[in-house]
């Protein structure tokens, strides 16, 4: 493997995402294994890209700073990501699995024909293959992903959150401007705007205790049950997207990627199984106890205590205790 | 407004012990119960209810066994005129194939928006529907959450990360990947599903698309499933459940909730 590694930088209103970075250290990584370049890409406006310092993370970052660019684009973002590619045939391209990622990887995948592994909690090279390490059924197992040709280059969407973000030096980059692709369509689609879906009347960012319902709480009906534990506990009830998108709970009870991050001392998780996209809401929780009657739950993996039980019975339990 | 809708059935997995077979690249689904894909339930009824406001006729698709088509049977019950099921004789697939499968029929099914699900519940890859919109050359927005029709322009709300969305206006035709929540999908009762028996299932075999080898083949390929590690988990609660209140109560305590 020869090529660069190639990192998909995300900016939104003028600020590079979290994720990027984790790429960026991940990517460095790789580079120094493989002993090749490590180049960043990044369309917005200039100054929001001289205000953060992500360009000291790669050797090279290919800048593209055009008015008409500054909110993401997926088909700019395309079409620039396929005439790099096309031109520079870099060993491996990385984009953050976030709903940006998920809109830009798969396109551009499929624009040079390189295959596409989704979602990787890690990247190895063994014996000089690539493998990428992903989940299958919400993180009940593992699955090592190798590809049929990656002679041509491979790609990558990673999932926020697996790589840190620390211990790794500087490469003071290399700014080097890049412009549109000449013959760039009109784009099929544009950005309006972007919407904030806003506070409501419980803030579960400032509880010390929360109390957490997920889809095991079967019906909306058994939701009092969970309230009133929550108010014997003196606890705040957050809740897992199910319960949201069922209209169990309004949004601002929401846990996870879109939702809320939380960080109470004690994160009492009741029927939530425990996908990326809800434990990413509680990494700045301090204690997190888990109840889930199943005793595979990926939600024990990143608990700290676990009941493998009825949540129900375990909510009559703690009231009963209390009682008394 | 005409619209295809992709749909897959997937297992069940909660409260299971899965099986990785011999080879350790397969997991042993037959025997568990399978549902609709809990992402394509709201792409279907989202497509439904766009229907009923616009006119229309909206086709389900899915490539899979016979066994799959049962995911069909409940999207003509819950509102769409007629199904088509690719049979895919159980070859290995991944998304990029599934993709390539699916572009090659609704290329021929006259149609201004194309839903999908964001991801399939059991492989979690958000491959697809990105990916056929770029064969069959439609605009796309992923993870949407609302949509407008506004003449020739459908207006998607995109669910970013924290709780923002984007507004993004894009020209039909188009393909959307449609998030949970966007709508409360309609209830269908095995009645509902029975009667649903009589609308139109079309099953084409993989092998009448004239798809080349290449279309066929994975790029992608699993060299191991594997459970993960057992160590650095929990550490579990066992008793009564009053033993177990005691110590739970107790934690919160000392980990300074006031109770
Ligand atoms: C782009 C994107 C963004 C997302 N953002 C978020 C987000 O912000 N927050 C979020 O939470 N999810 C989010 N999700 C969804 C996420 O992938 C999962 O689908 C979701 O977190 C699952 O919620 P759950 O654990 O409550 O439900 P399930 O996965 O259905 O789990 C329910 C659990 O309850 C257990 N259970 C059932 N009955 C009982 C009982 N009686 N007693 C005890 N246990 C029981 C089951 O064993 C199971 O483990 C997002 C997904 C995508 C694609
Ligand atoms: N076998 C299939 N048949 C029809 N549609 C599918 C199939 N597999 C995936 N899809 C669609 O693509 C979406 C994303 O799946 P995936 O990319 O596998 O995570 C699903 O929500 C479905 O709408």
């Amino acid at each position: 493997m020869t090529g660069d590694i190639l990192v998909f930088v995300e900016q939104r209103a003028g600020s590079v995402r979290e994720v990027s970075y984790q790429l960026l250290s991940k990517a460095n990584q790789i580079c120094a294994e493989l002993s090749v370049r490590l180049t960043a890409v990044f369309i917005g406006p200039k100054a929001s890209f001289l205000s953060s310092d992500f360009y000291k993370k790669a050797d090279r970052v290919l800048v593209l700073e055009d008015e008409r660019f500054g909110d993401f684009n997926c088909e700019i973002a395309r079409d620039v990501m396929v005439g790099i590619i096309k031109e520079q045939r870099p060993a491996m391209v990385l984009v953050g699995h976030t709903p940006w990622g998920m809109d830009l990887a798969p396109a551009i995948a499929a624009k040079t024909g390189l295959p596409l592994s989704t979602d990787c909690v890690d990247i190895k090279i063994e014996a000089g293959k690539v493998k990428a390490v992903r989940q299958l059924y919400g993180g009940k197992l593992f699955a090592r992903v190798v590809f049929k040709d990656e002679s041509k280059g491979c790609i990558f969407t990673v999932r926020p959150g697996s790589f840190s973000v620390e211990g790794y030096p500087d490469r003071m980059g290399e700014i080097v401007p890049i412009e549109a692709p000449k013959d760039l369509p009109e784009p099929s689609s544009r950005f309006v705007e972007y919407v904030d879906t806003g506070a409501g009347e419980v803030d579960i960012t400032q509880a010390e205790l929360l109390v957490s319902i997920g889809r095991g709480v079967g019906e909306k009906e058994r939701i009092e049950e969970i309230q009133e534990l929550a108010r014997i506990l003196g606890g705040v009830v957050s809740c897992s997207r199910p319960v949201v998108d069922k209209g169990w709970l309004p949004k601002y009870h929401q846990v996870g990627t879109s939702g809320k991050s939380v960080k109470p001392k004690v994160y009492l998780a009741l029927g939530i199984s425990g996908a990326f996209q809800h434990v990413a809401g509680i990494a700045g929780a301090g204690t997190v106890i888990a109840v889930n009657k199943d005793k595979k739950a990926p939600i024990f993996r990143v608990a700290d205590y676990g009941v493998a039980d009825d949540l129900f019975a375990f909510s009559d339990a703690i009231k009963k205790a209390l009682k008394k | 407004m005409d619209i295809v809708v992709c749909v897959k059935r997937v297992p069940f997995t909660q409260e299971v012990d899965l099986e990785i077979d011999r080879s350790k690249r397969f997991v042993a689904t037959e025997s568990l119960a399978h549902v609709i894909n809990d992402w394509d339930s709201y792409a279907v009824e989202e497509a439904i209810l766009l229907k009923e406001k616009l006119g229309g006729e909206v086709t389900a698709v899915t490539v899979g066994s016979e066994d799959d088509e049962e995911v069909l049977r409940r999207a003509l019950a819950m509102g769409a005129d007629r199904a088509v099921r690719i049979e895919s004789g159980g070859m290995p697939m991944d998304g990029t194939v599934v993709a390539g499968i699916l572009a090659s029929v609704i290329r021929n099914i006259p149609c201004d928006l194309v839903l999908t699900g964001v991801q399939a519940d059991d492989d979690n890859q958000a491959v697809v529907g990105v990916t056929l919109a770029e064969l069959l050359g439609l605009s796309h927005a992923a993870v949407v959450r609302g949509i407008e029709v506004s003449g020739a322009d459908i207006v998607a709300r995109i669910e970013l990360e924290g709780g923002v969305d984007e507004i993004r206006r894009l020209r039909l035709p188009a393909l959307l990947t449609i998030q949970t929540g966007i709508n409360e999908p309609r209830y269908v009762s095995v009645m509902g599903i029975r009667k649903a028996s009589k609308k139109e299932l079309k099953v084409i075999d993989v092998k009448e698309l004239g798809l080349s080898q290449n279309d066929l083949v994975p790029p992608t390929e699993i060299e191991e499933i594997y459970l993960p590690a057992d160590t650095g988990g929990a550490e579990m609660l066992k008793g009564d459940p009053s033993v177990v209140a005691e110590a739970v109560i107790d934690i919160m305590r000392r980990k300074g909730v006031a109770l």
